[in-house]
């Protein structure tokens, strides 16, 4: 075969659209180095928050988020109220400040500002044992995010372990796991969930004073009850994950590298299956805040004096025609946090999401 | 003749494939034997779907192979050696995209095989012999900190073959590691594989679906139809007598750049499709696309017979 030689094509005709070589320059070294700048580098997280900052329903979640938890941060150490502690004026028990309206005080506290003291306002008025209405619906509120991110934390774990070997193990194992898989999916969780609640409640009890005794046996339930069913999802999301990762050649070369599969799962397939654990594990939070509500709301979640969003809405009920601005402080917390956790999520997905970007 | 680097025998690779109730038997690979020798290349062509990709990955213990052998300087590759061998045997895949992790930066990507088998002693050992990798393939050092993304096909497919580098391997599959490439890059891709073996004195399994990539690097050609070997001979033997139906039929469709002898040669196209590996023909698989097929064709299947010259064929009519 005779190669073409750029130096030996016929010389130009007249009329021939044929280019004229000779009126061409080699490109030099440097020129050639030129063609070679890239694209600034970016990275697959500078990318996905370069698209997050874009979304405003996201970042205005994101604020929101950040007011409730600065709120939840810092009031304890503001107000100087407490959450299971009845209002006292000079040392002495004010029987008065019972279901105060918000910003009102009552009849001691008024006699005490009068004499010239400052008497922090109760923004949320007073519950019917008289304690500080604000600060219970603050600690409730830590308390079902604290319940929300840990319950979140220890679904992922499972499921990520579960769900990443039952994917790349494949075959019969594969089978059986996702057989027993299917079996806890099946069952009707919130009968399991009251089950569980009730029987951990009675076997869990701790020696007063210890760390556990102040959570109380009803929140390690709780979290007990998540670890056991809410996995499930978890673990088939990142199963499928890993079944669609698996098949890329990248795979292939780490093992015909000699990676063993330890490795091939931590460094190949769990950082692109990164975006989707990411995801759906903000939008677990939710999920999870919302169930401890609805169980606090039936009387199985944290045990009093301990408040939670949801048991104080029930504590609500009883003065609904009296005192309707009870049930509508933590219902708008539960909204608030539910919903701005669940926008965040979806701003994450949107940035994130492999299927979306490139 | 140099000492055999690679010597597979019989090798077979079925793979179950599940039709209703049923389970068939896909035969991507059905006994197939060939060696390759110390440095040289041996080049592997057929039409897509015949089981190229297979036979590599089979060699490599990808997949594990159903039935057959494969000796690595005359010791045979088993589950026992194999992570002892995969520092003498790598591969460098054909898709250049799916084949580099798009969360790994190139330094990482090409510094896996190092870490794997703790080839360094110390970060600044690792970082030199990535940078030394990515010269050899003419990359640019300043490019070790990217992601493989940020790259085009063939400087990704040179970080693939860096990789594979990495381990100082004796013996690289290639599988069709330049189709995917634009025409204008396969060239330089394909002068970099000869530099390298001539620098480094590592054996190819070159496998392309063009005769004429395959032509221009290899010593030995092998010719594959429906996972069975036709035909094997040294690069120019094949091209100038070429001797089984399926061959000149190949060979034929080689464009050539003259147009005169262009005008005059008389290509030969094949009639009818590949038959489906769930489905083979008896005898021999090539029978129903041949215009000398024999009733004998149909019964038997041929073997590879040395028709001198270290030509082999596999076709009753030769
Ligand atoms: N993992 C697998 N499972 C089932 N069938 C496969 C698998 N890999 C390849 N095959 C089949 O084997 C045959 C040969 O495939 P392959 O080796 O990829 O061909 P080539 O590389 O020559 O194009 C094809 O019919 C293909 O469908
Ligand atoms: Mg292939």
């Amino acid at each position: 075969m005779s190669e073409y030689d750029v130096n030996k094509t016929p010389k130009k005709q007249v009329l021939s659209m044929q280019l004229d070589l000779s009126k061409f320059e080699k490109a030099t070294e440097e020129e050639k180095k030129q063609q070679d700048v890239m694209s600034e580098s970016t990275t697959f997280l500078k990318d996905g928050l370069r698209r997050l900052r874009k979304n405003r329903l996201a970042m205005a979640s994101l604020i929101v988020l950040a007011i409730i938890l600065v709120i939840i941060i810092v009031a304890p150490m503001v107000v100087p109220y407490s959450y299971d502690e009845i209002l006292k004026v000079n040392g002495v028990r004010d029987k008065g400040a019972k279901n105060l309206a918000p910003f009102t005080y009552s009849v001691l506290e008024q006699e005490y500002i009068d004499a010239g003291n400052f008497r922090f306002p109760h923004i949320f008025g007073t519950d019917e044992q008289c304690r500080d209405y604000f600060i219970r619906v603050v600690y409730g509120t830590r308390v079902s995010l604290v319940v929300g991110f840990f319950a979140s934390i220890i679904v992922l774990i499972i499921g990520l372990i579960y769900g990443s070997i039952s994917g790349y193990a494949g075959g019969r194992t594969d089978l059986i796991m996702m057989r027993i898989v299917d079996m806890i999916y099946s069952l009707p969780d919130m009968l399991v969930i009251i089950l569980l609640s009730v029987v951990l409640g009675s076997v869990l009890k701790f020696k007063g004073g210890s760390f556990l005794a102040s959570i109380g046996a009803n929140m390690i339930s709780m979290f007990i009850v998540f670890g056991v069913l809410y996995w499930v999802g978890m673990a088939r999301l990142i199963r499928a994950q890993i079944l669609s990762i698996k098949e890329n050649e990248y795979v292939l070369a780490a093992k015909s590298i000699g990676a063993k599969p330890g490795r091939i799962i931590r460094k190949h397939i769990l950082p692109n299956c990164l975006s989707v654990i990411i995801i759906s594990t903000a939008l677990q939070i939710p999920s999870a805040i919302f169930t401890e509500s609805y169980l606090s709301f039936v009387g199985l979640g944290v045990s009093a004096p301990m408040p939670s969003l949801g048991s104080l809405a029930n504590a609500a009920r009883e003065g609904l025609q009296s005192y309707p601005y009870k049930l509508v402080f933590p219902a708008v917390a539960i909204c608030l946090v539910v919903l701005s956790l669940n926008l965040i999520g979806d701003g994450l997905r949107d940035a994130f999401d492999p299927k979306l970007s490139r | 003749m140099s000492e055999n680097l690679i010597e597979v025998k019989n090798l077979k690779q079925y793979f179950p494939v599940r039709a209703g109730f049923k389970t068939l038997q896909l035969k991507a690979v059905d006994d197939v034997s060939f060696t390759v020798g110390k440095g040289e290349t041996l080049g592997l062509v057929g039409e897509s779907g015949c089981g190229k990709t297979t036979v590599g990955r089979s060699i490599l213990h990808l997949y594990e192979p159903t039935a057959g052998q494969v000796f690595f300087e005359g010791e045979e590759i088993t589950k026992k050696n194999i992570a002892e061998m995969r520092k003498k045997m790598q591969i460098v895949f054909q898709d250049p995209y799916s084949s580099l992790n798009p969360r790994m930066t190139v330094e990482d990507i090409i510094g896996e095989p190092l870490d794997v088998h703790k080839l360094y002693s110390n970060k600044k050992e690792r970082r030199e012999r990535i940078l030394d990798l990515m010269e050899t393939v003419g990359l640019n050092a300043e490019h070790a900190t990217r992601y493989a993304h940020e790259f085009s096909g063939g400087q990704r497919q040179r970080i693939g073959i860096a990789r594979a580098l990495a381990v100082n391997p004796k013996f690289i599959v290639c599988d069709e590691p330049v189709s995917a490439l634009d025409v204008s890059i396969q060239a330089q891709v394909i002068n970099m594989f000869e530099e390298l073996q001539e620098k480094l004195g590592v054996a190819y399994l070159f496998i392309a679906h063009d005769l004429l990539v395959v032509r221009h690097i290899s010593k030995r050609i092998a010719v594959m139809y429906l996972g069975k070997i036709v035909e094997i001979a040294d690069a120019d033997e094949l091209s100038d007598h070429p001797e089984h139906p399926y061959t000149q039929s190949l060979l034929s469709a080689v464009p050539i750049p003259d147009p005169k002898i262009a005008r005059e040669r008389q290509r030969i196209v094949l009639e009818g499709d590949v038959p489906s590996p769930l489905h083979m023909p008896t005898g021999c698989p090539f029978r129903t696309r041949c215009k000398y097929a024999t009733e004998q064709c149909a019964k038997e299947c041929p073997t590879l017979k040395d028709k001198g010259n270290n030509h082999l064929v596999a076709c009753w009519n030769r």
